[in-house]
């Protein structure tokens, strides 16, 4: 899907997408989830993100696409300090960014055409002026016969694909996903890697959590790992 | 992938479906509630304008008359004073009508107390002259009653302003009550208004976890919230007046001739009734609408 003009936002021109400051994180007065946590994800990179199970990645991704403060640290997305902006302008923000989620957080009540045309629908668009688009990209990830379906009418595998064409829909600049295989037969775990690869080709960020390290080791991309709430390495995987 | 299907599909035909997805199972509840607290918000309405116009009525008759009490003399003859003195009266500035009253329209007005079987015929009994006003302005009682004495006639003059100012007082009263009435139930209906969209939230908050990820704002997300619970405000409204005007509608037949009824406010059912009933669901969906909207926000700003 190029140039769908379909994404009514400026590009950033920032090279860098987000960078974690010595960044810690807890829920109410809980313990610190995430300790002093650095990095940077440059433009048009593409990186893994491993760890066990409850050593923080959903959080570190929550923070990435704003859906939680940091306790403390600097987080910047798109070259803006997160924390200093005003609540009303992170919207704008949150539409540079994609999110698959390991559960999908579809609306069960609307179509696959719809679950996917939603992020351009809150963003104010009509429908006759996104509905060609949709449906192309609905093709695209190989669900042209489940148009009209609704969610819960899908194997796991075509949430997925749901999942991620409702994230890459209004043409992101940083794509996330959690666990984005844990849902699938390899078979599918590998055409969704190569989905994910032709939307990193395509210009966008990628950054990959899973703990699925076949998954890691069939690219040739910087893995972070986290360990207890702590960023503890970054290397290439292979 | 997208080697699966060469040809691109066409888009599914129709309009957008509701975000939030139909909640009726859980709405009807609420519905009766509202349309409850409307109901009762019509009747407080109308008992508002009810006691309004009753006390304006109140106060017309008492500010628009006076009574004269014309006390028996040895001697003279207490209706033929009663006689004179409504002549003179009736030429006096600002006088519409003074009738005098006979013997026997006294005895009825102290038959509460002293019975039917009348009052021993040589028992003095004060006549009373009915005076209504044309110009109450004008009047000046002083000068009525200088011009009775001035006759020979024993007579006191009421202007009912001890009265006049008990009546005013009370409804005065009963306006602040049924207002204070209105205010509450209209407090009332926002409250479990606002507290129902909470829930509904709560309950919906996949669908608002869903809208913000994508980028939907706190007021899109509240403005589903708000068009859904305007539509059950004025839904219920409707319900709710319909019942109230139904209730007027009764209660204007057949307690018109009803004496008892003076002193209480009257629903009754005129054009300024009619626009109220008319108004009441669309106040109860704005009301709604706004309640929904604010607790919504509020709930939303607590995330982020």
């Amino acid at each position: 899907m190029t140039e769908t003009g379909v994404n009514p936002f400026p590009q950033s021109e920032s090279e860098v997408i987000v960078r974690f400051e010595s960044v810690g994180m807890r829920y109410g007065r809980g313990p610190e989830i995430l300790k002093d946590v650095s990095f940077q994800l440059d433009r048009g990179s593409f990186t893994f993100l491993t760890g066990p199970s409850g050593a923080g990645k959903t959080s570190l991704l929550r923070l990435i696409h704003m859906a939680h403060k940091a306790s403390r640290g600097v987080i910047e997305h798109f070259g803006h300090d997160t924390a200093a902006l005003h609540r009303k302008e992170l919207p704008d923000l949150r539409r540079r960014v994609g999110v698959v989620f390991q559960d999908f957080r579809m609306l069960n009540h609307l179509s696959v055409f719809e679950n996917i045309a939603l992020p351009l629908r809150v963003a104010g668009q009509k429908r006759s002026d996104y509905a060609e688009d949709v449906a192309e990209l609905v093709n695209w990830v190989g669900l042209a016969h489940h148009m009209d379906s609704l969610p819960a009418t899908l194997s796991g595998g075509e949430q997925q694909r749901v999942a991620i064409a409702r994230a890459v829909v209004n043409q992101p600049e940083l794509l996330i996903a959690d666990e984005p295989t844990g849902n699938v037969d390899p078979d599918m775990a590998r055409r969704l890697l190569r989905l994910f690869v032709e939307l990193n080709r395509l210009g966008t960020t990628v950054l990959i959590a899973t703990h699925d390290l076949t998954l890691v080791r069939a690219l040739d991309a910087p893995v972070m790992s986290l360990a207890d709430g702590r960023l503890t390495y970054r290397e290439r995987a292979a | 992938m997208s080697d699966e299907t060469p040809d691109i599909p066409q888009p599914p035909p129709g309009g957008n479906s509701p975000l939030l997805p139909p909640d009726s199972g859980r709405d009807r509840p609420l519905f009766a509630v509202a349309a409850i607290l409307v109901f009762l918000a019509c009747l407080a309405a109308l008992g508002a304008r009810g006691a309004w116009t009753s006390s304006e009525r109140w106060m017309s008759d008492l500010e628009g008359s006076l009574t004269v009490q014309v006390r028996p003399v040895d001697g003279r003859s207490a209706e033929d004073d009663a006689r004179l003195a409504a002549e003179l009266i009736q030429d006096l500035p600002g006088i519409a009508s003074a009738t005098p009253r006979d013997r026997a329209a006294s005895e009825a007005l102290l038959e509460p107390w002293f019975g039917t079987s009348g009052l021993p015929a040589d028992l003095p009994v004060p006549l009373l002259i009915d005076v209504q006003l044309a110009e109450p302005e004008l009047v000046d009682t002083a000068a009525i009653a200088s011009a009775l004495d001035n006759a020979g006639i024993m007579a006191d003059v009421d202007d009912h302003g001890r009265w006049a100012s008990a009546v005013a007082r009370a409804s005065q009263l009963a306006r602040l009550l049924a207002l204070g009435l209105l205010a509450l139930i209209l407090g009332a209906a926002a409250a479990v208004i606002a507290f129902a969209a909470r829930a509904s939230l709560a309950a919906r908050q996949d669908v608002a976890d869903a809208l913000h990820i994508v980028g939907a704002t706190d007021g899109y997300i509240a403005g589903l919230f708000e068009r859904r619970f305007f539509s059950l405000g004025l839904k219920a409204g409707l319900a709710g007046a319909g019942f109230a005007a139904l209730i007027a509608i009764l209660v204007a037949v057949g307690g018109s001739n009803a004496d008892a009824l003076y002193f209480l406010p009257e629903l009754i059912f005129a054009p300024f009734e009619i626009a109220a009933l008319l108004a009441a669901p669309l106040i109860a969906g704005l009301v709604a609408a706004l309640s929904a909207r604010l607790a919504v926000e509020e709930e939303l700003r607590k995330r982020w």
